[in-house]
Parts: C-alpha cells; sequence; structure tokens
C-alpha cells in the first residue's frame, strides 16, 4: 500500500533540508458537509522525524493545519544514504510511518 | 456560508464549555493514543483547546511572550485561500527548543507547535488555515524564555471550507 507520506530530505553535506508532504484531510470540526452536518474533527495530533534513533523534528498539531499537510525543516549533520523515519498519529489513533533515504 | 458558520461556532462554543466543566470534575478519562506514550512526548491536549492566543500560549508553556525583532515570519500580506496559508518562520536567537504558530481569530488559536531538539535548525515553513483576516502569531522558545512576532494576513476566501 502507498504510504500516506512522502518525503524527500537532501544532505549538503553539512545539513540536511527535509521535506514532507502528507495525505490526511485534516478535518478540524467546524466544517459542515453539502448536507449541512459537521464533519467530524480528523486530523494529524503528532508527527515525528527520526535521525539515528533520535528525533529531530516534533510537531504536535491541531485541526488549523491545512489538508494534506507539508511541512519543511533542516537538522545539522545527516549523511547521503542514511535513513530518515517519519511517523504520524491522528485524533482517532490511526499511525503510518516511512522510512526515507538522505539524498 | 457564514451565518452556518457562526451557528457551528457556538454550538461549539457551548459544547466546549460542558467538555471543560466535565473535565473540571475528573470525569473523562483522557484517551491517549499509544504512539504518544513511546515518543514520550505528551500532546498539549488542553493547549488545543484555548480560544484565545494568551491562554493557548499560557497552556503551552506557562508563561507570556515578549515581541523581539529576532524572530522572523514569512507571511503573505494578503493569502487568496484561507484553507492553504504558507507561514515560514525562523529566528537567530540560540538554543531554541520550540516554534510555534497561533491564529488569534480561528475557533482554536493554536494550530501547531513544533519542538526543535539541538542540531535542528530554528526554522520551520508549514501551511495553515485561517478562518478569516487575523493576526498569525509565531512563538519561539528560546533559552527558556519566549519571543513572539506577530503580523496581520488579510483572508479574502475563508478557510472554513478547507
Amino acid at each position: 500500500m502507498a504510504s500516506s507520506i512522502r518525503v524527500r530530505a537532501t544532505s549538503n553535506g553539512d545539513t540536511t533540508e527535509v521535506q514532507a508532504l502528507i495525505q490526511h484531510p485534516m478535518d478540524s470540526g467546524f466544517v459542515k458537509d453539502a448536507k449541512g452536518e459537521i464533519i467530524p474533527p480528523h486530523f494529524i495530533q503528532q508527527l515525528t522525524f527520526e535521525y539515528d534513533g533520535k528525533p529531530v523534528f516534533l510537531a504536535d498539531w491541531g485541526g488549523g493545519v491545512s489538508k494534506d499537510p507539508y511541512v519543511k525543516f533542516s537538522f545539522k549533520g545527516g549523511k547521503k544514504g542514511d535513513d530518515l523515519k517519519v511517523s504520524w498519529s491522528d485524533n482517532k489513533g490511526a499511525t503510518d510511518s516511512t522510512t526515507a533515504k538522505i539524498q | 456560508m457564514s451565518s452556518h458558520e457562526f451557528s457551528a461556532n457556538r454550538r461549539l462554543v457551548l459544547k466546549g464549555i460542558g467538555v471543560a466543566a466535565l473535565v473540571g470534575f475528573g470525569v473523562i478519562p483522557l484517551d491517549v493514543p499509544q504512539a504518544l506514550a513511546a515518543a514520550n512526548d505528551k500532546y498539549p491536549e488542553e493547549a488545543f483547546k484555548q480560544k484565545t492566543e494568551a491562554d493557548a500560549i499560557k497552556a503551552l508553556y506557562g508563561k507570556t511572550p515578549e515581541t523581539s525583532d529576532k524572530v522572523k515570519m514569512d507571511a503573505p500580506e494578503i493569502a487568496e485561500n484561507g484553507a492553504v496559508v504558507p507561514i515560514a518562520a525562523t529566528t537567530t536567537l540560540a538554543d531554541v527548543t520550540s516554534i510555534t504558530f497561533l491564529v488569534s481569530e480561528n475557533p482554536v488559536v493554536l494550530v501547531a507547535s513544533y519542538k526543535i531538539p539541538a542540531g535542528t535548525v530554528p526554522s520551520v515553513a508549514n501551511r495553515i488555515k485561517m478562518a478569516k483576516t487575523s493576526n498569525v502569531i509565531v512563538v519561539v522558545e528560546a533559552g527558556g524564555k519566549l519571543y513572539s512576532a506577530t503580523k496581520e494576513v488579510k483572508v479574502t476566501v475563508g478557510g472554513c471550507g478547507g
């Protein structure tokens, strides 16, 4: 099954730049559907990036983050060919994770 | 559209008050997903319930920030689509441990909070929803203190459809 997470990590030898795009509805719980019924909240609450067994970036998200969320950050270190692990969990208890190779 | 939005908001506010009252009596067991325990990093449930930026910042950090020109925010002057507003923040402050984004006019003002472990560059870009024209606030925690920057972003189409 295709992962919900697309991640690109690029090292310039000194720092690694990470961009991630996740497929998720990110329903805030404040929006109504065409029938006027409230779409229940369904959003990613936590997103973690791990390199070399240690977290390099942690996100706590609310329903105010856009649908199919995007995030970009950089960390010092990270070698080409090394693994970067990405995982998320949402308010309904669903989770997904993937491992990307640093390019 | 906007009248729907209003009634929905009011109902949610009322519901929120009810929930808050119940939590006050310790009736509702907190349902923390497994993954959070593993990350040893608790999701700030309370902070995401607050209706004002001051309350949200207090719930998250227990302190109030001071305005700093060392906190830089890259946000559009006008956002045509409130459902997807690209906002980036960076800072020249040292020892940054977290960066938080808030939107004052959103029903939940706290949007996203990022922990910055040592070795991670204190610079984050993300995309957020905005219900209407509002101040966007970035709070940076550095050396145990809070610093903030605020910028108004005009929204022509609200993010309620997003």
